[in-house]
């Protein structure tokens, strides 16, 4: 389904249309996320609805500051990441309307809008000229270039062995049993992409960018108000724009939202779940996590494929 | 000014600015000389402003509603009272429920609460994180020190009336409070910022020089701009 050459217009307002239900199921999954974590500390919770109220407050609030041109880009650039991340992948399979701007090479543009909300959130927190923002993001452009490596070869096992870069082949692939599945064909490759997911997910332990209790919050200490509600928008976006990708590529993708709402949530929850029994490492210890055990996975999937 | 007594106060002699906070001539790596002014340099200066409410009713109702079920606290806790925020966290209290959270920076916090007696060194470092807070921001003083001194009344360091040095919105009475009563006075701030009166960011601004005239007569050494965002 090589969508280019016979692009419609419509194709903008269903590919809007993906953008808004997915931001709509990534900040009711967030919260739920957060009150299962809640219930399991004995607490009652966030309500389900809080991020979309805090979003309003932030909208509302009335003073602005800047730092400067970047300082307005940081989280501009941030969401796009997220929202280019997004249009460019086949969210559903098969449907017409979710299967957004993908094309015959959108394997290699995906991996590059993981990186690019980072280099972005990097040059606007920079220029933000807090100490704090400066530390979490070198610790954070070094961390998530350590994740890329594993990602990048689990990648191109994948493209090696299904002969393509196209996402909506991968998945097709995939289709009919369960175990035509990524992970079942190759989990060589599926665990090293693996590893780079749990460590860009900004979870316990490749939480030291933002590092809560320690270099308070990192990167986004001077955003506040509508800077803050984008960044926030993108914080509920992103994490499941990158889940698509790997539920595309590794987890038979998904034909209906209800299955994909279903794999989004176990592919978070993994995440979520080594995260609450993992303390933070610091930063060269993820680095050595990534090269130790990522990397050596990574090649051998591109050997063995 | 009235409550505070002579001793109290600072006295004419001029404290020395810092010698980091000098303005002075630097040479760079490549050999160039500049004149850098560390307060002018590193803050800005601009006064505060009086910001209006929306324009129609409607969107500000809806905006209050939204401000009081989203208050993100200021993790910064003065005093002694700060140990009864902590069970408001946990299990037993759990504010979270009622959509307060905390923050560690206050840019992104709306709520400041000075958790008990402030001495002056401490109003120095709360007055900037209060300047700091985008509009609009709240004030909550927690227990008897914030309201008249309570049991420090005649200390020597801590000040004795919140509000002549910050816009307070809420007191909580007590030696301690417990934290029903601080949850209970989060309840009755929401009520006020849904009612549109918790307009304290406002009234700071507005009256900013007498508020700057008391905070600057027991500061005793001010080594910062007069506004610090």
């Amino acid at each position: 389904m090589n969508s280019l050459p016979n692009f419609e217009w419509v194709q903008v307002a269903y590919a809007l249309l993906t953008l808004f239900i997915v931001i709509n199921y990534g900040m009711v999954m967030t919260a739920v996320v957060r009150k299962i974590g809640a219930r399991v500390g004995g607490r009652y919770g966030i309500p389900v609805w809080q991020n979309y109220i805090d979003l309003a407050k932030n909208i509302a609030l009335r003073s602005k500051i800047t730092h400067g041109v970047m300082f307005y880009l940081g989280p501009v650039f941030r969401l796009t990441g997220g929202v280019g991340l997004l249009l460019f992948v086949p969210t559903i399979y098969g449907s017409e309307w979710h299967q957004n701007f993908s094309y015959a090479g959108d394997l290699i543009l995906a991996l590059y809008f993981i990186f690019f909300g980072t280099l972005g959130m990097a040059l606007g927190a920079g220029e933000s000229g807090h100490p704090h923002s400066a530390i979490g993001v070198s610790r954070g452009l070094s961390q998530v270039t350590m994740a890329e490596l594993p990602l990048a070869l689990g990648v191109y096992a994948l493209s090696l062995q299904y002969q393509t870069l196209d996402i909506t082949e991968i998945v097709a692939a995939q289709q009919g049993s369960i175990f035509n599945w990524t992970v079942f064909t190759n989990p060589l490759a599926t665990v090293a992409a693996m590893v780079a997911f749990v460590g860009t997910m900004m979870r316990s332990p490749f939480d030291v960018v933002i590092a809560p209790q320690e270099i308070p919050i990192g990167p986004p200490t001077e955003y506040h108000s509508s800077y803050l509600a984008l960044m926030q928008t993108n914080r509920v976006l992103f994490p499941v724009a990158k889940t698509v990708i790997y539920m595309n590529l590794f987890f038979g993708g998904a034909t209906s939202w209800a299955e994909f709402a279903i794999k989004v949530f176990c592919l978070y929850m993994v995440s979520v779940v080594i995260g609450v029994v993992h303390p933070r490492f610091r930063v060269e210890q993820s680095i050595r996590f990534f090269l130790k055990w990522g990397l050596p996975i990574g090649v051998l999937a591109i050997l063995t494929v | 000014m009235e409550d505070v007594d002579d001793k109290f106060l600072k006295k004419n002699k001029e404290v020395p600015l810092r010698e980091e906070l000098r303005p002075r001539k630097v040479t760079t790596p490549d050999g160039q000389e500049i004149e850098i002014e560390p307060l002018r340099d590193y803050f800005c200066e601009a006064q505060p402003k009086v910001h209006p409410k929306a324009y129609s009713k409607i969107v500000e109702d809806f905006y209050n509603w939204a401000r009081s079920n989203s208050l993100w606290i200021l993790g910064f806790g003065t005093g002694c009272g700060a140990i009864e925020m902590r069970p408001l966290m946990t299990p037993r209290f759990d504010a979270y429920r009622y959509g307060i959270q905390w923050r560690p920076t206050p840019r992104q916090a709306n709520l400041l609460v000075i958790s008990g007696y402030l001495s002056v060194k401490t109003l120095k470092r709360a007055i900037r994180a209060y300047e700091q807070m985008p509009q609009p921001k709240y004030v909550m003083g927690l227990g008897s020190c914030t309201i008249n001194g309570g049991m420090y009344w005649d200390s020597y360091n801590t000040i004795k009336r919140l509000d002549d040095y910050l816009p307070v919105d809420l007191y909580i009475a007590g030696c301690m409070p417990r934290p029903e009563a601080l949850l209970h006075g989060f309840m009755e701030l929401k009520q006020i910022i849904r009612k549109g009166e918790a307009e304290g960011a406002n009234k700071y601004a507005e009256n900013f020089a007498q508020y700057k005239a008391n905070q600057k007569a027991v500061i005793k050494d001010w080594d910062m701009p007069d506004y610090n965002w």
